[in-house]
């Protein structure tokens, strides 16, 4: 019983660090921006699908073994999402930039159908199967349980990845420039910050996530779809408004309670559920806390 | 070669009075959303001055500093400063050039603490040593140095205008834009607000100061401009604005 338990819990972990890498990307544009990108679910079946080449189609992993092919996969995995994040800012996005906010959002919806036909066009409407065992299937002893090594591997990614991005958003000088652009982009250009740069490096470094969260997805899952960054994509968009929407460390803390949330109503109560578990989760917390559980506490004073 | 281009008398050139002003305003034309804000505004601002722009709300004194500052795109017009033509400039160039802003309504970053506030003053200074800076700007006021660690957010409004202005010269500005410094703060507040942005131009930083204050601001400058909707209305010396009837009555209120 206690060790079913904790099974589920590393099962949440899992999931939720997949759910927040991905819900940094959403809450990184929403912060500067205030757009809420729906592109980026695309964007994650485009690491996917990136990663399936590398992997698969080129199987990198006989030449070089392992350990190398799937770092040289997560590096081109991230600098290819990264490089299809900025041209859909420079495309859909920055060309609207002085319009109308609906303007940005329809913009934003049509990327993401062009995005998903595109990958359907190119790689087929079909599964796509890893087939190899990339990730080991061995087990490791954790405080007198077993834990599959996988499951670790991924959330471990997720995590230490997570924590890269937070020691750059609060202690370089350039993440002090994307928070103060997501504070007041006005008073931001007042500082000499260009924000336009800033906006350029958030939508590299989200769809990197991303792109890295559906890479992580098809080499646990061991199969992939065009369509996988829809599901994917209002999940972590749930965990984003969860933690609270422009939020960083929300969306990291959003992603993992969403996984367990998930994981363990899907255990306890019905599998069937799970899906609905989460979006009551997000309806819930639209209803009673719409700012999310980790929003500002600091009020404004004018 | 036409024969009458060798006779054709060169312009006439203006004689040259000594160095060009800090800033120059020519003819700025500002519309906001399809309104006109400004028509056609020119003044110019020498070194180490300090003035103040005066008028009613919506006269354009915010607008004027914001199209400085390069947040706001003149429809017609341009600025000079040092010389350099800045208004087809993005704002950080302009802030790399020398002039930052204490904006109206004080803009600090209110998630962010006191300290973090002012290194983000110094944005465009990659890489320098911001100690010295720092240690002027606590040395100004000594109340952002009790709460250095502590949320911009959760500081009293006359705290912070005193961010809002010692962020502005973590850049070491040659013009300071300061959007009304005193809105909101209490009499004494004022005065020693006053007295600091005094010290800041004896130190020879040129200040161009937007008040509602009018008074305050026209013992504190040299030089004064009064805009009415969009228009130079006045430009005098400070003193004989204060003595103006038409000022008194407009501006300073019956006392």
């Amino acid at each position: 019983m206690l060790s079913h338990f904790f099974e589920q819990i590393i099962y949440g972990l899992t999931v939720g660090g997949v759910y927040a890498l991905i819900a940094l990307g959403y809450t990184m544009v929403y912060g500067v921006m205030k757009l809420i990108n729906f592109a980026h679910g695309e964007l994650f079946t485009l690491g996917a699908f990136v990663g399936f080449f590398f992997l698969v189609t080129l199987d990198l992993g006989s030449f070089w073994g392992p350990v190398l092919a799937i770092s040289l996969t997560v590096v081109g995995v991230s600098g290819i999402t990264a490089l299809a994040g900025r041209l859909l800012e420079r495309v859909a996005y920055r060309p609207l930039r002085d319009s109308d906010r609906l303007a940005a959002v329809v913009s934003a919806l049509g990327a993401s159908i062009f995005l998903q036909n595109l990958i359907m066009v190119v790689s087929g409407a079909k599964y796509r199967a890893f087939g190899v065992d990339l990730l080991p299937t061995t087990f490791i002893q954790f405080a007198g349980q077993s834990v599959p090594v996988a499951r670790l591997f991924v959330f471990l990614t997720a995590v230490v990845t997570m924590l890269l991005l937070y020691v750059f958003i609060n202690n370089t000088r350039f993440g002090l420039a994307i928070r103060a652009a997501a504070i007041d982009q006005g008073a931001a250009r007042l500082m000499g910050v260009d924000v336009n740069k800033v906006i350029a490096v958030v939508f590299v470094i989200g769809p990197a996530l991303g792109g890295l969260a559906g890479l992580l997805v098809g080499v646990y899952y061991g199969q992939i779809n065009f369509d996988m960054g829809q599901l994917y994509g209002l999940k972590a968009f749930t965990a984003a408004v969860i933690g609270g929407i422009g939020n960083i460390p929300g969306a990291m803390i959003g992603g993992l309670l969403l996984g367990l949330l998930e994981t363990l109503g899907a255990a306890y109560v019905s599998g069937a559920w799970k899906d609905a578990l989460s979006f009551v989760a997000l309806i819930l917390i639209l209803v009673i806390r719409p700012t999310g559980i980790l929003s500002e506490r600091v009020a404004e004073k004018l | 070669m036409n024969p009458t281009d060798l006779a054709a008398p060169k312009a006439l050139e203006p004689p040259v009075l000594g160095p060009p002003p800090l800033l120059e305003l020519k003819n700025l034309v500002v519309a906001y959303g399809g309104v006109e804000a400004l028509h056609g505004l020119s003044l110019t601002v020498g070194q180490g001055e300090l003035v103040t722009i005066l008028g009613a709300n919506g006269a354009g004194k915010s607008t004027t500093l914001m199209t400085i500052s390069g947040l706001l795109r003149p429809a017609k017009g341009e600025i000079y400063f040092k010389g350099q033509r800045i208004d087809l400039l993005p704002s950080h160039e302009v802030v790399r050039l020398g002039v930052t802003q204490s904006p109206e309504g004080r803009r600090v970053f209110g998630p962010m603490t006191v300290e973090e506030n002012l290194i983000l003053g110094a944005f465009t200074r990659k890489g320098q040593d911001l100690t010295p800076d720092l240690t002027r700007v606590y040395y100004l006021f000594p109340r952002l140095w009790e709460r250095k660690k502590q949320l911009a957010g959760t500081l009293s409004g006359g705290e912070q205008q005193m961010l809002a202005i010692g962020r502005a010269l973590m850049a070491r500005p040659t013009l300071l834009l300061l959007d009304e410094p005193s809105l909101g703060l209490a009499p004494l507040l004022v005065k020693s607000i006053f007295a600091t942005i005094k010290e800041i131009n004896e130190s020879g930083v040129t200040i161009i100061l937007v008040e509602q204050n009018a008074r305050a601001a026209l013992k504190l400058a040299t030089w004064g401009y009064v805009l009415d909707v969009g228009h130079l209305a006045l430009s005098e010396s400070a003193t004989r604005l204060l003595n103006n009837q038409k000022v008194r009555d407009a501006y300073l209120g019956a006392r």
